[in-house]
């Protein structure tokens, strides 16, 4: 019979997160700072993600490497989050902060859209997130970048951790975003034609990847158009890993045998019993 | 999701209980059914949105009521606050977890997942009360 304390008795657990360990983090993370370690820090996407809107729809691209403090703990991760059919978005910060945020969101999308009957809007999701977002004052760290086309024609939206949103013709967001917003300012004009606008984001990606230590690897890119979306991973490999040019393998016979004696190990069975695990 | 607008508020703030001593029947500290309380647990909150996502739902249907109440006169949430206490007494014995559905549908959370549908949902819970003292405690005879 389980007997619980009774202080549950009372109380009614609406789920949620739960903030039971927060004193004693704090109190691990004092004394652990006075020993001279450091707390494990959270997987991070230092990243570079941009969109760009253009004649027909909406470009987003992304880099692939995901950082945990000071080495790439994913060097192929994906950045371009499903929404809807129509919408994708693209999310720098933390990285489970932006998985589990924009699942919730396309969740919210579907049962939305399933209750109205239409395809989702752009600016619907944009509402959603940046309410959500604003509820939690910026402790979920997700930054990002929403695209997409919808019955009113291609949205493309910035919306920062805190709750604020922007909608622009270009955005870029994440620890590269200024290289590419550089390359942005330098080449973008309205109503291009999609090759050129691919041509436009990847130029961005790479000013991230290569000018940025928190962005890295390949290039992906998703294209969204009225009734297509081209989801391309990757659009293009800027960084591929080295080949190793000679084989460092010894040989077979390069360690002599001097000598060899064989002792054979006389086991013999003595018991055999069998126990029932207990599966009530 | 919020719905109401800022502008049709037209009241002023609405009140949050904080995290005050937990008062039993006479007055002081109900340690047999509530444990041990100590001071500074009592005073700051452990984290800075403990306090705000405590009260969150009630928040919101402050908010909504009085949003309601300014547009459409006292009658609508009035009515609105009956049907709830009627959706909420729907439920089952209270060492089982209920799901509410009533109170759900008339909230408008039936078609919408949030982190409370997702992290530490009671329904997935490893642990249960003692059917026999929560009984006794909701029946008063504890």
């Amino acid at each position: 019979r389980r007997i619980m304390a009774t202080v549950s008795v009372c109380k009614y657990y609406p789920g949620g997160f739960s903030f039971d360990n927060c004193k004693r983090n704090a109190l691990l993370e004092a004394d652990i700072s006075k020993l001279g370690f450091s707390s494990p820090a959270a997987r991070k996407t230092g990243t570079t993600i941009c969109g760009v809107v253009y004649k027909d729809g909406v470009v987003l691209g992304a880099d692939t490497r995901a950082t945990e403090g000071m080495i790439v703990a994913d060097k192929n991760c994906s950045k371009i989050h499903y929404i809807s059919p129509n919408i994708y978005c693209c999310g720098a910060g933390t990285a489970a902060d932006t998985e589990m945020t924009t699942q919730i969101i396309s969740s919210n999308l579907e049962l939305h859209s399933l209750s109205t009957g239409r395809l989702p809007r752009v600016a619907t999701a944009n509402r959603m997130l940046k309410q959500m977002l604003f509820r939690y004052q910026g402790y979920i760290g997700a930054a990002l970048v929403l695209g997409g086309v919808d019955c009113n024609g291609p949205h493309l939206y910035s919306i920062y951790p805190h709750g604020s949103t922007d909608k622009l013709p270009y955005v870029t967001m994440g620890s590269g975003s200024l290289a590419a917003m550089a390359v942005f300012e330098d080449r973008y004009r309205p109503n291009m034609e999609e090759e050129e606008a691919k041509r436009l984001v990847r130029d961005a990606i790479a000013a991230g990847i290569f000018n940025d230590l928190g962005s890295g690897s390949n290039i992906d890119l998703c294209v969204i158009t009225k009734g297509k979306v081209d989801y391309l991973r990757p659009h293009d490999v800027a960084n591929k890993k080295g080949v190793r040019t000679g084989s460092y393998r010894y040989k077979h016979g390069t360690t002599g045998v001097l000598t060899k004696t064989v002792t054979p190990l006389n086991l013999e069975v003595v018991e055999e019993s069998v126990q029932t695990m207990d599966t009530s | 999701m919020n719905t109401r607008g800022l502008r049709s508020q037209l009241k002023d703030s609405v009140p949050v209980t904080g995290l005050c001593p937990q008062a039993g029947p006479y007055g002081v500290q109900d340690s047999l059914r509530r444990g041990f309380s100590s001071v500074k647990n009592e005073l700051l909150p452990s984290h800075p949105l403990e306090l705000s996502e405590k009260n969150f739902q009630l928040n919101q249907d402050k908010m909504n009521f009085n949003t309601l109440r300014n547009i459409q006169g006292l009658h609508a949430p009035l009515k609105l606050q009956m049907e709830y206490r009627a959706a909420r007494q729907i439920q089952r014995l209270p060492f089982l977890p209920s799901s509410n559905l009533a109170l759900d549908t008339l909230r408008g959370t039936d078609d919408t997942i949030g982190f409370e549908d997702i992290l530490n949902d009671p329904v997935l819970s490893e642990v249960m009360g003692d059917p026999h003292i929560m009984t006794e405690y909701k029946l008063g005879v504890l």
